[in-house]
């Protein structure tokens, strides 16, 4: 653990950095940044798993692992969703969600 | 002091590069500023000792998902292109409704008192993290481990179906 820093500062940066993903997933229309937002609120869940790690369990290694896999399945997510997004814009030449609309019931 | 000076510059960085990561308007920019959030966190994780996690931060989301993003980007806009953000009634909901999440979370955790652990600090090295994820004893990690070099290998699968062009059909 750090020496002068609590807990709650590392908590209060993460929170801010989730709530702030999720103004820009609200707010953004194209598909590229919003899958950055979702980048942004997995950073920051993984910036709480490790905080309590170190400070409320440093003999375990739990919350290593569970970072580990939050990043394996963020890389896998994002492949998957680039590969969705190029094949979006080859269909509707565009990635505005606006524009995307074909299957809206 | 040292220690605060870092904590407050790195916590700062990572602020401000999120809050423009969503309200630029150019994407590449945007990509740019994911990155140094991504890199700053990368610090954050060198302050709590935790070198081995850092190292993952910078290979694996600033090395590999960036450069992912940015691919893209280039692939499917213009650089002159500005993004379209939503209709200023939509935004200020959208900010109105976010504060007031923010605010709740944020008063929830300044008011429980965490008890943080006393006693030395064991140093775990590499080796130890490495034996732990292929271990299949009590505190092993074998089953994710596992399950995670499946879904890899099913999304690595999955993104080349769905992005390879389909064959014109002859008619």
């Amino acid at each position: 653990m750090i020496q002068n820093i609590p807990l709650s500062y590392f908590l209060v940066i993460s929170t801010l950095m989730f709530f702030i993903g999720i103004y820009g997933f609200l707010t953004r229309r194209n598909l590229i940044t919003m899958l950055m937002s979702i980048e942004l609120i997995l950073n920051s869940v993984n910036i709480n798993f490790v905080a309590f790690n170190r400070y409320l369990y440093p003999q375990q290694l739990e919350g290593h692992f569970f970072m580990l896999i939050v990043i394996a399945v963020a890389a896998a997510e994002a492949a998957v969703a680039i590969a969705i997004i190029i094949n979006i814009y080859r269909n509707f030449k565009s990635i505005d969600v606006e524009n995307v609309d074909e299957m809206k019931f | 002091m040292v220690n605060e000076v870092m904590f407050f510059l790195i916590g700062a960085m990572i602020l401000i590069f999120s809050v423009l990561t969503v309200t630029t308007r150019r994407i590449l920019r945007a990509a740019v500023y994911l990155l140094f959030v991504l890199i700053s966190t990368a610090g954050l994780y060198f302050m709590l000792n935790y070198n081995f996690l850092a190292a993952v931060q910078l290979t694996v989301y600033a090395g590999g998902i960036v450069v992912l993003i940015i691919f893209s980007i280039l692939l499917t806009s213009h650089l002159s292109e500005r993004a379209v953000m939503a209709p200023l009634k939509q935004s200020l909901l959208s900010a109105l409704a976010t504060l007031a999440g923010a605010t709740l979370t944020l008063m929830t955790i300044l008011r429980f008192s965490f008890v943080p652990a006393t006693g030395t600090d064991p140093q775990f090295t590499i080796t130890d993290v490495g034996n732990s994820m292929v271990s299949y004893n009590r505190d092993g990690y074998a089953l994710p481990f596992e399950v995670i070099s499946i879904l890899l290998l099913a999304a690595m699968i999955g993104a080349i179906v769905v992005a390879k062009k389909e064959k014109k059909i002859k008619e």
